[in-house]
């Protein structure tokens, strides 16, 4: 197990490296000069956009530029956002946890919804319960994120009223975050009220950014279950005479989570890309929209050091999921 | 210590909220973007400036709310020497900078703090200069100011002397701007002994309607009324910026009652926003134009008649309808009808191909090919730019023109748009900075910005000689005459084709009241009362 771990870090380091030049060069491809964007119609006299290209360090050559960044990066200098001034790990770190908070709770909703009703649509297959769970995750599946976030705000929070239109709280509600997640923060405020306005805010998001893992989750575990049930041990522990509950919820479901596993760590990328509009939607303080928002206004620091930060983050799950297989099957584990 | 003064802050807000009890006056604001910080004076941004400058600080002089006029501001009265090259503020006394969890003020505003405020951005060697990696101080660039600054002298503690290199009329409106807000010089040298210069932009303390109480970032920013303001304390207790930056989601909160004012609404959504009973939409003009221009520089257009022709050639109303969908009006001047010094004399080139086709031969113009260059990115006095291309384009080809449209990425764009060889006329505008005429007349049509933001390449005397004379005198009662003249040689010579003005819309709830529209863009709520 721990070599397997130990071959799974190494294998870190040249994917965090590549990702790094990815990162850098990216933006770097995108046409536009970021002084030139930064003064927009007004313009700069050109002795002052030489200065500012120096000062930024944009005069030097380019791969001069990047080993630069990437001296600092290992000395845990992620460099300062063009357009706030902060430091982008900061701001990172101060974004980061809404993000986490709203994908973890999207994919949650996902599991628990999309699991069972995969596991149940293979079981009856070909039934109507079958196809109409098939049919609805593949609507939900192909889902435009942003047509079906407004259609959940004007339905629920417009005319029903029973859910905000956006936010995370509200705005009755101010205390000093503590660990960033609100649910977790409106517990510790001790307001009274405030742990239910956090759930209440945080419904419309996870439905909509869940919608699509869901799908995901619900057809591949349809899939594995499939192939599993037709399995031999399957038919040999219903011949045993074992209760149908511990044959599929047990014997069948745990061989068929693999793929499943695989696809949930697949769709944390996902989730990500996903709250990028989810994000912008619904007014959620994350990752996503800062990316956007960086992209757009050609901000070096804040676009490099966040793709590289945010890969980070996905290259971390991903090496959880690959543990987690070890967990499940043994085979993995003992690298056979 | 971060941690204490927003744990601080979070109290100081509660027991405000609780002292208000159930009187306290809240109105929220959903704003469109988050600000880029809390010090004005290193942004350009409208955004920042409606959540720094206009409710946390003030200016020596100020825009009366609703109009471009300047009025006093922290400065009671000023005057101008006979050569226009001194001008003489005497500041206001007892008046109170704002008292936070993170600074307690120990005087109250004076001359040091004027000097402080420009001398950051005007001296290279000062240690405010640089104060965090990478500032800079666009605006007090962009206006000239270091070319037009020679000396700020503190007369005494409550007069400061500006002392110019030549003289210059709007001076005083470029004092009413965002960048020339006036910060603490106490808070300055404490952050400065702390060794936490940058929280100056985190941070802030002035002397504004509204105090600085907490800002969570791409959330919420939360502000309290400054009880000591020396215009009087506001009518509203608390103001919020609840951070909403897709516009469809920002009408809906509105229409749920989860903010009072929303900017920006889509277009497709004014007719619904008008119909809703608890709403109110107000609209203005933007002080903007958007133009095509040609370059004057380059055969055939440096001909007049080309240019006139071609003018006339343009369906403007489409235009409005397709690419504004109603959220436009004409334009016939090059500055924007809400302007002082507007000349509503100047008659617009009607729209007629016919008499445009014969101008054209008469030139001896024919088989005329040229390119339209649209702008990659939206505008407020253009909010397709490919769309109003493809409509000339369209209304070219009826009088004989062969155009085809061209563009760059928007950095490119403006670079290029700039080549006195550039071929083609280009789409473009402006968005006022200080009200003044001189800001759109000389910055876009002036002699010296030919090569640069004078894209028609138009240098013409005449014009040159009636803004040059403008601005050296002291008043805008003199000045006006002359722009009102400029703008008329202007229409004659036709360096641009002018096409529109955006409107700008603004819907509240009805429960707001004695809020005003401001013909600079901004948003501000001082002087705002809302219905419990």
């Amino acid at each position: 197990m721990l070599r397997f771990l130990a071959s799974r870090l190494l294998l870190l380091v040249p994917t965090f490296i590549g990702i790094s030049i990815v990162a850098f060069g990216f933006i770097r491809l995108l046409p536009g000069d970021p002084v030139l964007l930064m003064s927009g119609e007004r313009s700069l006299p050109p002795e002052r956009h030489e200065e500012l290209l120096r000062q930024f360090g944009f005069d030097r050559p380019i791969w001069e530029q990047y080993f630069t960044y990437l001296w600092k990066l290992l000395q845990g200098d992620f460099g300062i956002s063009f357009k706030t001034k902060a430091p982008v790990l900061n701001e990172f770190l101060t974004l980061f946890p809404a993000t986490v908070e709203l994908a973890f709770c999207a994919m949650l909703f996902a599991v628990i919804f999309g699991i069972p009703a995969g596991v149940v649509a293979a079981v009856r297959r070909g039934s109507v319960y079958d196809q109409s769970v098939m049919g609805t995750a593949l609507v939900g599946y192909s889902m435009p994120i942003f047509w079906w976030g407004l259609l959940l705000i004007i339905f629920f929070s417009v005319t029903l009223q029973w859910t905000p239109v956006s936010g995370r709280i509200g705005l009755v509600y101010f205390f000093k975050p503590v660990t960033g997640f609100m649910l977790i923060d409106s517990l510790l405020s001790g307001q009274k009220g405030a742990f239910t306005s956090a759930v209440r805010h945080l419904i419309l998001p996870t439905v909509v950014l869940g919608t699509i893992p869901l799908g995901v989750i619900a057809r591949q575990t349809r899939s594995a279950m499939l192939e599993v049930l037709g399995d031999d041990y399957v038919r040999t522990a219903r011949a045993k005479g074992l209760a149908p509950f511990r044959v599929i919820g047990i014997h069948a479901l745990r061989n068929a989570m693999i793929p499943v596993i695989t696809t949930i760590g697949l769709q944390v990328g996902t989730l990500l890309a996903g709250a990028i509009l989810t994000e912008t939607i619904f007014s959620w303080p994350g990752v996503g929209k800062w990316m956007i928002d960086a992209i757009s206004r050609r901000d070096y620091p804040s676009v490099q050091s966040g793709l590289l930060l945010i890969a980070g983050v996905v290259m971390l799950v991903n090496l959880i999921v690959d543990l987690l297989y070890g967990l499940i099957d043994p085979r993995i584990r003992h690298g056979r | 210590m971060k941690r204490v003064t927003t744990l601080a802050s979070a109290l100081l807000f509660t027991t405000m909220l609780a002292a208000g009890t159930a009187s306290a006056k809240t109105l929220v604001y959903c704003s469109e973007g988050s600000p880029e910080g809390f010090d004005p004076a290193p942004y350009t941004a409208g955004t920042t400036f409606n959540a720094s400058s206009r409710p946390i600080y003030n200016r020596l002089v100020e825009f009366e709310r609703g109009t471009t006029k300047v009025i006093p501001g922290l400065a009671e009265s000023w005057e101008a020497s006979a050569d226009g090259l001194e001008f003489t503020f005497k500041l206001r006394k007892g008046v109170k900078f704002h008292t936070t969890s993170y600074f307690t003020p120990s005087r109250d505003f004076n001359a040091d703090d004027v000097i402080f405020s420009f001398s950051r951005q005007w001296k290279k060697d000062h240690p405010w200069n640089q104060y965090t990696a990478g500032v800079a101080w666009e605006y007090f660039d962009g206006m000239d100011m270091p070319a037009l600054l020679k000396d700020i002298v503190k007369v005494d503690d409550y007069t400061v002397k500006f002392v110019l290199n030549r003289p210059e009329a709007p001076f005083i409106a470029n004092l009413a701007m965002d960048f020339a807000s006036i910060l603490s010089a106490e808070y300055a040298a404490k952050l400065e002994a702390d060794g936490k210069k940058d929280m100056i932009n985190q941070q802030p303390v002035g002397t504004g309607p509204f105090m600085f109480v907490d800002y969570q970032k791409d959330a919420v920013i939360r502000y309290h009324a400054h009880s000591d303001y020396w215009g009087g304390k506001q009518q509203i207790d608390d103001l919020i910026f609840a951070i909403t930056t897709d516009a469809a989601v920002r009408m809906q909160k509105l229409k749920a009652g989860e903010c009072h004012v929303a900017p920006y609404p889509p277009p497709a959504e004014i007719a619904s926003l008008k119909a809703d009973p608890n709403l109110d939409v107000m609209e203005q003009e933007g002080l903007n134009v958007g133009y095509l221009a040609y370059n004057t520089m380059q055969a055939p257009f440096d001909k007049v008649e080309v240019r006139k022709a071609l003018n006339m050639a343009i369906n403007k109303q489409a235009i409005l309808d397709a690419v504004f969908q109603g959220a436009g009006s004409a334009a016939k001047n090059p500055i924007p009808p809400t302007m002082w010094s507007y000349n509503n004399e100047t008659v617009d080139d009607t729209y007629d191909p016919e008499a445009a086709k014969k101008m054209l031969a008469d030139a001896g113009v024919s088989d005329l090919k040229m390119k339209i260059w649209a702008m990659p990115v939206q505008r407020p006095y253009n909010p397709d730019a490919r769309k109003m291309a493809e409509l000339i384009q369209a209304d070219f080809a009826k009088v004989g023109v062969g155009a085809e449209i061209v563009s760059y990425e928007w950095g490119e764009y403006l670079e290029r748009s700039k080549a006195k060889d550039r071929d083609g006329a280009v789409l473009l505008g402006w968005t006022g900075d200080n009200g003044d005429p001189d800001n759109f007349l000389a910055v876009l049509l002036g002699c010296s910005a030919v090569g640069g933001n004078n894209r028609a390449q138009w240098c013409y005397k005449p014009f040159e000689d009636l803004i040059q004379k403008a601005k050296t005198l002291p008043t805008n009662d003199q000045r006006e005459p002359l722009y009102a003249e400029a703008q008329k040689v202007f229409k004659e010579q036709a360096p641009w084709a002018t096409i529109a003005h955006s409107v700008v819309f603004m819907p509240m709830s009805k429960k707001v009241s004695n809020y005003k529209m401001d013909p600079l863009g901004s948003h501000r709520f001082d002087g705002v009362d809302i219905a419990e």
